[in-house]
C-alpha cells in the first residue's frame, strides 16, 4: 500500500541511503537519516534509515550532545503482540520530527508485570511516554454469545478499570505520559450487519470496551493512539493486519505498514513535547479558489456552488475553517498585489474571512523570504509552519530553502486536499482548551494592539490604556492541561526551558512545599487565557527559607507589557506565605531563549554562585524579599 | 522465471534487509551464514519478497523457506503459476 504520502518523492532514497552510509561520522549519518526520512518510504526503506542512524542515536541517548538539535526523548512500549518490527519505523517517523527517540520494548506479553511489579530495566530507562498496545487476541472478555447488555457494560467496566490501575502505576511510577492504543477488531463478523445488534458479539464487544476505554482516557489525561478508527477509517488501506503475520509472529500491524504506525505514535510523541506545528499557510490561487483572481477579477474565480470545482475549494476552505476554531492560527502567502488578494476575500462564498487569517502576506517576493516573515509576524517558529501550495515548483523551492517548513505534498484534485492535510497529523493535539478556540481571535487583536501600540505617543500611556487584569491560581485540576502545554511549547520567553509532562506538573502543584502559578491576563480588547505559568520549589542546593524558580515561562503574545513584573509581585507573595525569604532564579541559555537573558537582572535579582551540580551554562540570580522592589507595572492584580 | 534468475533478483531483496550489499546468495545458504537473519528478519525477508515480485506466500510455505535456495523455488514456482 502507497502510505505517507504527504511526503516528497525522492529520486533514489536507496542510494542516497547507501552514500550516506560511507560516512565515517556517526552523527553526521545520523543527520543524513534525519534529513532522508523526510521522504517517502517504504518499510525496507525505513529500516535502512534505522540502521543509517543508529550508532548516532545510540551515542545521543548515552549522554554524547551534537549539534543536531533533535530532542531526545523516552519511549516505552508495553505491548500484547510483536512490536519490535515497529521500532526502527517509530524511531525514523521521530527523526523526521526532529525528535531522537529511545525505544524500549517491555518482553511480549508482559505489560502488566512491568506495570504492577519492580521491573528495573523499565525504571532504569525512566521512560516519558508509555504506550500500551493491546489487542482483541490478549485476554479477551469472556461471555457467552447471548449475555445482555448489562452483562456486557460489567465485564468492559472490569476491563476498564484494570487499565485505569494500570495507567496509574505507570503515572506514579515512572511520571510517565500514558498513551492508550484502542483495540482493532480481530474477527471477522459472524452476523453481518446484525452484529453491532448482538451484545456480546465478537465486534459489538470491542466497540463497547473502546468506548469505555475513550471515556476513561478523557477523564484521566491518558492519550490515545486511536488504531481503532484509523483502521475503520481506512488509513491503513485493505487492513491493518495480515492473518498470516499473526500466525507467523504475532504481529498485529503488519510490516508494510510500519511506516505509517510509526508516524502515527511520533506524531502523538511530538504533541507531548509540545512540538506540533500551530499554523497553517495557505497559497491562494488555484489551493483556496480556482483561477486566478490577479486575471480573473473577484467575480471570475471559481468557489461556491454551482460547480463541482467551486464546491472543492469551498470544502478546503471549510476545513480550514475548522482548524482554526480548534486553535491552528492561519496565514496567507501568496504571490499577488496585497490589495487584489484582500478583495477577493470579498467574495460572496468564501467561508476564510479575512479576519480569519493572522498573517496575511502578498507581493511577488520569493515564498521562503515570505514564510520568514510570517513566522516573525506571529512570534512562533519555522518548524511551526505548515505550507500548502498547489504549485508544485514552488513547494519545492520552499523544501529546499526552508527544511523545517512542513510542505505536504498534495493529490492533483483539490477535493483531496482536506484528507491529505489531515493524513499528515502536523496538528495532533494533547489536549483542547477553551484558550485554543479563541486563539485565532487573539492573534487577530494583538495585530489591534500593536495598531494601538504604533498610536500611543508614550509607552506608559499605552500600557495603562491597555487596562490590564492579572489572575494568578495555583495549578489546579482546571489549569492543568493548559499548563503543561504552555511548558511544553515555549521557547522563547522561556528561563530554563524544562519540560513536563502533566503528571509532573500535577506532583510539583499538589506539593505544599513548592509553588506553581497559572497567570491569565485580559485587557481591554479580550481575554488573552493563560499567558504565563512559573513552577517554584525547594531545593537541597540552597537554603531552606530560599525558593528555586525551577520554570518561569510566557507567552509571547503579551511581551514587553510588564507583565512579568506583575507575576514577580505574585510569586513573593505566595513564597512569602510560604514561609521563604528569598527567590533563586536560574537561567538556562538555548538557542531560543536569548530574549531572557538579563531577565532576572531587569527584576532586581543579584548574580548568586551556581550549585555545584547544575548546568554549564547556567547562572543563578537571588533576590531577597527585603530588597527594594522590582520596576513599575501598570497591571491591575487579582490573585 | 528460472531459480537462478529468481536468486539474482533476490540478491538485491538480501542487501536492503540486512543493510549489506557483500551479501552473495548460493542455494544451501541458509539463516546460519548471513549475519541477522533471525525469526524477525525473516518476516521481514518475506514481506520484501512478495513486494519485489508480486507474490503471497502461504502460511504453510513460510515453514519451508529455510534456506535460499528453498526460497527461489517457491518464488519461481510460484511465477510460473502466475
Amino acid at each position: 500500500m502507497d502510505q505517507l504520502l504527504w511526503l516528497a518523492q525522492h529520486p533514489d532514497l536507496g542510494s542516497a541511503i547507501g552514500e550516506a552510509k560511507r560516512e565515517a561520522d556517526p552523527f553526521t549519518r545520523l543527520d543524513l537519516a534525519a534529513k532522508l526520512a523526510g521522504y517517502r518510504r517504504d518499510f525496507t526503506l525505513t529500516t535502512r534509515l534505522d540502521r543509517l542512524a543508529s550508532e548516532g542515536l545510540r551515542a545521543l541517548a548515552n549522554g554524547e550532545t551534537t549539534s543536531s538539535g533533535l530532542r531526545p526523548l523516552r519511549i516505552a512500549l508495553l505491548s500484547s503482540h510483536t512490536v519490535d518490527h515497529l521500532v526502527p519505523a517509530i524511531r525514523v517517523a521521530g527523526l523526521q520530527r526532529r525528535l531522537a527517540l529511545s525505544v524500549h520494548v517491555a518482553p511480549y506479553g508482559m505489560y502488566r508485570q512491568a506495570l504492577l511489579m519492580d521491573d528495573a530495566e523499565l525504571a532504569n530507562f525512566a521512560p516519558q511516554l508509555i504506550v500500551l498496545a493491546l489487542d482483541a487476541r490478549d485476554a479477551p472478555l469472556q461471555l457467552p454469545l447471548e449475555a445482555s447488555q448489562a452483562d456486557v457494560d460489567a465485564a468492559v467496566g472490569e476491563r476498564v478499570d484494570e487499565l485505569r490501575l494500570l495507567w496509574r502505576r505507570a503515572r506514579e511510577r515512572y511520571a510517565a505520559q500514558v498513551v492508550q492504543q484502542t483495540i482493532v477488531p480481530a474477527d471477522p463478523p459472524i452476523f453481518g450487519s446484525f452484529e453491532a445488534l448482538v451484545p456480546a458479539s465478537p465486534y459489538a464487544l470491542i466497540d463497547r470496551l473502546n468506548a469505555a476505554i475513550r471515556a476513561a482516557a478523557r477523564e484521566d489525561g491518558v492519550l490515545l493512539m486511536d488504531l481503532a478508527w484509523e483502521a475503520a477509517r481506512g488509513s491503513y488501506g485493505d487492513g491493518l493486519a495480515e492473518p498470516v503475520r499473526w500466525h507467523q509472529a504475532k504481529q498485529l500491524v503488519s510490516p508494510n505498514l510500519a511506516p505509517l504506525y510509526g508516524d502515527q505514535l511520533a506524531r502523538i510523541a511530538t504533541a507531548s513535547i509540545g512540538l506540533s506545528r500551530k499554523c497553517l499557510v495557505l497559497d491562494l490561487d488555484n489551493t483556496l479558489w480556482g483561477g486566478v483572481v490577479g486575471d480573473d477579477g473577484v467575480d471570475g474565480i471559481h468557489l461556491g456552488q454551482g460547480s463541482p470545482s467551486g464546491e472543492a475549494f469551498l470544502a478546503f476552505q471549510r476545513y480550514a475553517a475548522q482548524l482554526a476554531r480548534r486553535g491552528i492560527i492561519l496565514a496567507v502567502c501568496s504571490k499577488n498585489d496585497l490589495s487584489v488578494a484582500e478583495a477577493a476575500f470579498n467574495h460572496p462564498e468564501m467561508a476564510l474571512k479575512r479576519s480569519d487569517i493572522a498573517a496575511f502576506v502578498a507581493n511577488w517576493e520569493d515564498k521562503a523570504g515570505n514564510l520568514r516573515r510570517i513566522a516573525s509576524m506571529l512570534d512562533i517558529g519555522l518548524d511551526s509552519l505548515v505550507f500548502v501550495d498547489d504549485n508544485p515548483a514552488e513547494r519545492d523551492i520552499v523544501r529546499r530553502e526552508l527544511p523545517e517548513v512542513a510542505v505536504p505534498e498534495l493529490p492533483d484534485d483539490v477535493a483531496d486536499y482536506p484528507a491529505r492535510v489531515a493524513a499528515a497529523g502536523y496538528f495532533e493535539a494533547v489536549s483542547f482548551t477553551s484558550d485554543d478556540a479563541t486563539r485565532g481571535r487573539n492573534y487577530a487583536l494583538n495585530a489591534e494592539r500593536k495598531a494601538a501600540m504604533s498610536q500611543a505617543t508614550d509607552m506608559e500611556g499605552y500600557l495603562r490604556g491597555l487596562e490590564m487584569v492579572l489572575t494568578a491560581t495555583p495549578i489546579g485540576a482546571a489549569e492543568l492541561a493548559r499548563s503543561t502545554q504552555l511548558i511544553n511549547k515555549t521557547n522563547q520567553f522561556n528561563l530554563t526551558t524544562r519540560r513536563y509532562s502533566e503528571a509532573e506538573v500535577e506532583r510539583i502543584a499538589s506539593d505544599p512545599r513548592c509553588v506553581a502559578l497559572a497567570i491569565r491576563l485580559a485587557d481591554k480588547f479580550g481575554d488573552n487565557g493563560l499567558i504565563s505559568v512559573v513552577l517554584a520549589r525547594p531545593d537541597e542546593a540552597i537554603a531552606a527559607d530560599e525558593l528555586l524558580i525551577d520554570s518561569w515561562l510566557m507567552s509571547c503574545r503579551v511581551l514587553g507589557r510588564q507583565v512579568e513584573v506583575a507575576v514577580l509581585e505574585v510569586l513573593i507573595n505566595a513564597a512569602n506565605a510560604a514561609g521563604y525569604r528569598a527567590l533563586i532564579g536560574e537561567y538556562r541559555p538555548t538557542e531560543r531563549n536569548g530574549m531572557v537573558a538579563e531577565h532576572f537582572p531587569r527584576l532586581g535579582f543579584v548574580q548568586h554562585p551556581a550549585p555545584a551540580d547544575s548546568t554549564r551554562d547556567a547562572t543563578f540570580w537571588r533576590y531577597e524579599f527585603t530588597s527594594p522592589r522590582t520596576p513599575n507595572h501598570y497591571i491591575e492584580v487579582s490573585a | 522465471m528460472t531459480e537462478a534468475e529468481v536468486l539474482k533478483q533476490l540478491t538485491p531483496v538480501f542487501h536492503d534487509v540486512f543493510d549489506d550489499d557483500s551479501i552473495v546468495l548460493s542455494p544451501e545458504m541458509t539463516a546460519n551464514d548471513i549475519e541477522g537473519w533471525d525469526s524477525q528478519t525473516h518476516v521481514m525477508l518475506t514481506v520484501a519478497a512478495e513486494q519485489r515480485f508480486g507474490i503471497k506466500f502461504r502460511t504453510a510455505e513460510l515453514e519451508s523457506l529455510r534456506n535460499v535456495g528453498h526460497f527461489a523455488q517457491v518464488i519461481s514456482a510460484k511465477l510460473e503459476g502466475k
